[in-house]
């Protein structure tokens, strides 16, 4: 991380296929209950994208795509996501996360397929923003 | 809206410190001190969900709370009993105190880092309330989880061997909760159901299985070590003296105890009384194990120098008063065990704290460099300290006289089928004096010599000559917000003692479980 | 006694994971390589919670196309259970991943405490040491 040659190869292949693997980092998430995949899969793959390019590029390079500071908050919020559907079903007569009392359509089934969707949502952004989180962390030195 | 609150509430609490933890780092991003008012507000409206629950369960009896509606055994159902609301009420009460007294010292100890200390603190309170209430054995291992891993944050923001000791402490708490999974492993492939009440259906008809027999040994093993059971004890000492003050005084009124209340659960309400006591009698092995750790804490906690090190050592001890409990299995020592986490939880809280206030005037908790003018210079301090150490060796009519006297009765009862119990009831004597002769080093080396030296340290600028021989002192006793808590505790103590037999017939008498007589 | 070995191989596995493990973060004296323990002991849970959800000639635990028709329209007992896998233990075991993951995370920022601390991550000079320092310290 702090050696100073800068491999062409690698610099540019990671910094291409990392888009990529976002994409599909979000697919994961999306058909978590369609197919083997969801929010901590997916997480995983998203932090996966952004540590790349840090660890091939270092530096100025790795910060571009996705500052440090980020890290914190991106998943504080996405732990409130998961607490607010479910709050918020608490809220509207149920019990916590009883998603069908969430107000997103009638179809019962379905209602709960969204619910289930956001809780997901929450919890890829949480585990992305905490896994670059301890990776920055723990590589300046800085114990929080 | 309140009747959404009110039927809701044996969840609220954890709910209400996952989103404090969330919420004290946004609040105190500009400025740090708003962190400790944050905090406080949490603590505040959980003693008051804490005390509305135990109504709820005095008046009618336990509720089954099912997250998302979706019925037990698919579902993971909350079940707020007369024992899981008692306990809630303990932790929330103890967090309460103490977290008024770290106003004051954190900022001393952890300079600049105050956010998210209590950050973690709030996630360590959302765990052990987790733990409590849930009635789900997966559940219960998440709850674990996240208490241990705050823990071991909370543990290592000390100085000097912080670190190492919580470095420890995560190893072996590591092993205990992979134990405690692979048992609940072993229930749930015998069973095929994670419901507590519902796995205690089930048991009688696969009772002979070698696989619950392993499950059992598993989940007792795992919870002997995160209650510091003898000889499993061997993380507390360095966790529980390197800890930063505030730390200590969260951490062993309330960890240890809620591994000892998982004990009790998993023992006598998803196995069954007779399954403990006569099938496998994992019971006995508990007691023995218990009352070994009991004379071999207070031996250990004589020989120390430093007053955070012996009173750890003696929690060693008093877990031991718990786990002896536990194992008699007739409601005598249940009574005096569950009896035991309350009484236990103040002394120790009021102790910590006590130690709390000598490093935030002297810098140190020495007990051999205490000097005698800090009877003078700290008289409400050393009066708490007198009173929480005259109940923890055992005097009516303080507090920790009636736990013991009901661990005293069990013995007794227990005595009359199985006549080794004699020994323990002479441990439990024994285990007073030796209570005695380490807490009076303390008193004796404070009270007991006579004023006639010159004080050597610098707070004498305020000094009156009053008389030739002796030199007036005045007060340097530490500020309302450390010292209060510290007197509320202590008159606590005083107060359920005088008390207890109103909370035993109301609360405790109904934890006993079906089988035990 | 072969069949009794041959059938429970996947408890064997499970077995021999937990005791290197056991064994690594018993006898070996580098911090990292006692962390390297603890992970490959709590693999070995996930194991066997993977193991027990298993059936021969099951498939995966998702609704096929045509059963969600008959689900739709009403019909009790469309789908059959016992061809699917459980999925139960899969999402235990889920989360008990990331609980392992959160440990090692925690795990490694103690240990670069320690090193910024003591300069060393063996466990005897690491016992020196701060003996030295409890020595320096009490005088």
């Amino acid at each position: 991380m702090t050696k100073k040659d800068n491999n062409p190869i690698v610099s540019l292949v990671s910094r291409a296929v990392s888009p990529f693997i976002m994409l599909y980092a979000l697919y994961v998430i999306f058909h978590g209950h369609y197919s083997p995949g969801g929010g901590f899969q997916g997480g995983t793959m998203l932090a996966a994208a952004v540590l790349l390019v840090r660890l091939a590029a270092g530096g100025e390079l790795g910060q571009l795509q996705f500052k440090t500071s980020w890290g914190m908050p991106l998943g504080s919020m996405g732990v409130l996501i998961y607490f607010g559907t479910g709050f918020t079903a608490l809220l509207l007569g149920g019990n916590f996360l009883n998603y069908h009392t969430l107000p997103l359509g009638s179809d019962p089934a379905a209602v709960r397929g969204w619910g289930i969707l956001l809780v997901e949502i929450g919890v890829g952004l949480a585990v992305m923003g905490i896994l670059v989180a301890i990776y920055d962390h723990l590589l300046e030195g800085d114990p929080l | 809206m309140i009747t959404i609150l009110t039927k809701n509430s044996p969840v609220l609490i954890p709910l209400l410190f996952l989103a404090f933890g969330l919420i004290i780092p946004l609040v105190a991003w500009k400025r740090n001190n708003w962190a400790w008012p944050a905090m406080m507000l949490a603590s505040l409206t959980s003693v008051a969900i804490a005390v509305f629950n135990v109504f709820k369960v005095m008046e009618k009896g336990p509720v089954h709370y099912y997250m998302g509606n979706w019925m037990p055994p698919i579902g993971i159902e909350y079940v707020l009993d007369h024992l899981s609301a008692f306990v809630m009420l303990v932790i929330n009460l103890i967090a309460f105190l103490v977290l008024m007294h770290a106003k004051k010292i954190v900022p001393l100890e952890l300079t600049r880092r105050e956010p998210p200390y209590y950050a973690a603190i709030s996630l360590l309170l959302c765990g052990l309330n987790g733990i409590v209430i849930t009635g789900d054995l997966f559940n219960l291992y998440v709850f674990l989880e996240i208490s241990s891993l705050s823990l071991y944050g909370l543990i290592a923001s000390g100085e000097k061997k912080s670190p190492v000791a919580a470095f420890r402490y995560l190893i072996m708490g590591t092993i205990a909760a992979s134990f405690y999974l692979l048992g609940v492993g072993f229930l749930y492939i015998t069973t095929g159901s994670l419901n507590m009440a519902d796995v205690k259906a089930i048991l009688p008809s696969i009772a002979g299985q070698p696989t619950v027999l392993i499950a059992l040994a598993l989940m007792v093993l795992g919870m002997g070590i995160k209650m510091a059971l003898f000889p499993l004890h061997g993380w507390l000492p360095d966790a529980y003296t390197y800890a930063p003050s505030t730390s200590s005084a969260i951490i062993a009124p309330t960890a240890a105890k809620v591994a000892a209340y998982v004990l009790l659960r998993v023992l006598f309400f998803v196995f069954g009384v007779s399954f403990v006591t006569k099938t496998v009698p994992i019971t006995n092995v508990i007691m023995w194990l218990a009352a070994i750790g009991i004379i071999y804490g207070s031996i250990m906690a004589i020989a120390q120098k430093e007053l955070k090190r012996m009173l750890a050592y003696s929690s060693v001890a008093q877990v031991g008063y718990i786990g002896l409990g536990i194992g008699l299995a007739n409601p005598w020592g249940l009574i005096g065990a569950v009896l035991h986490v309350l009484n236990h939880a103040f002394m120790k809280a009021c102790l910590f704290l006590v130690a709390g206030n000598f490093r935030f005037k002297l810098g140190h908790s020495n007990i051999f460099k205490l000097e005698d003018s800090i009877r003078k210079k700290m008289p409400w301090t050393m009066a708490a300290f007198t009173a929480a150490a005259l109940s923890m060796v055992g005097l009516p009519p303080l507090a920790g006289f009636f736990s013991k006297w009901y661990l005293a009765l069990g013995t007794i009862k227990s005595a009359s089928t199985n006549w080794t119990s004699w020994i323990f009831l002479v441990v439990i004597l024994v285990s007073s004096l030796l209570n005695a002769v380490y807490f009076f080093r303390v008193l004796e080396k404070v009270y007991m010599k006579p004023m006639g030296k010159k004080p050597k340290d610098v707070h004498e600028s305020h000094e009156k000559h009053e008389k030739e021989e002796t030199i007036e002192i005045k007060s340097n006793e530490v500020g309302a917000s450390m010292l209060i808590p510290t007197l509320i505790m202590a008159i606590g103590l005083i107060v359920i003692g005088l008390l207890n037999a109103i909370i035993v017939k109301g609360i405790i008498a109904f934890i006993i479980p079906a089988g035990m007589k | 006694m072969l069949d009794f070995i041959l059938g429970h191989y996947a408890y064997w596995f499970t077995f021999a994971l937990l005791v290197i493990g056991l064994y690594a973060m018993m006898m070996k004296k580098n911090l990292v390589k006692k962390l390297i323990g603890m992970t490959i002991f709590q693999v070995s849970i996930i194991i066997f919670y993977i193991s027990s959800s298993v059936k021969w000639g099951g498939t995966v635990p998702i609704i096929e196309p045509g059963d969600m028709e008959k689900v739709h329209h009403g019909m009790a007992g469309a789908v059959e259970a016992a061809k699917y896998i459980n999925p139960l233990p899969h999402t235990l075991m889920l989360t008990a991943i990331v609980v392992g993951v959160a440990t090692t995370g925690v795990a490694f920022a103690l240990v670069i405490s320690i090193y910024k601390r003591y300069k060393t991550l063996n466990e005897t000079e690491l016992l020196k040491r701060m003996k030295k320092e409890d020595d320096n310290d009490s005088d």
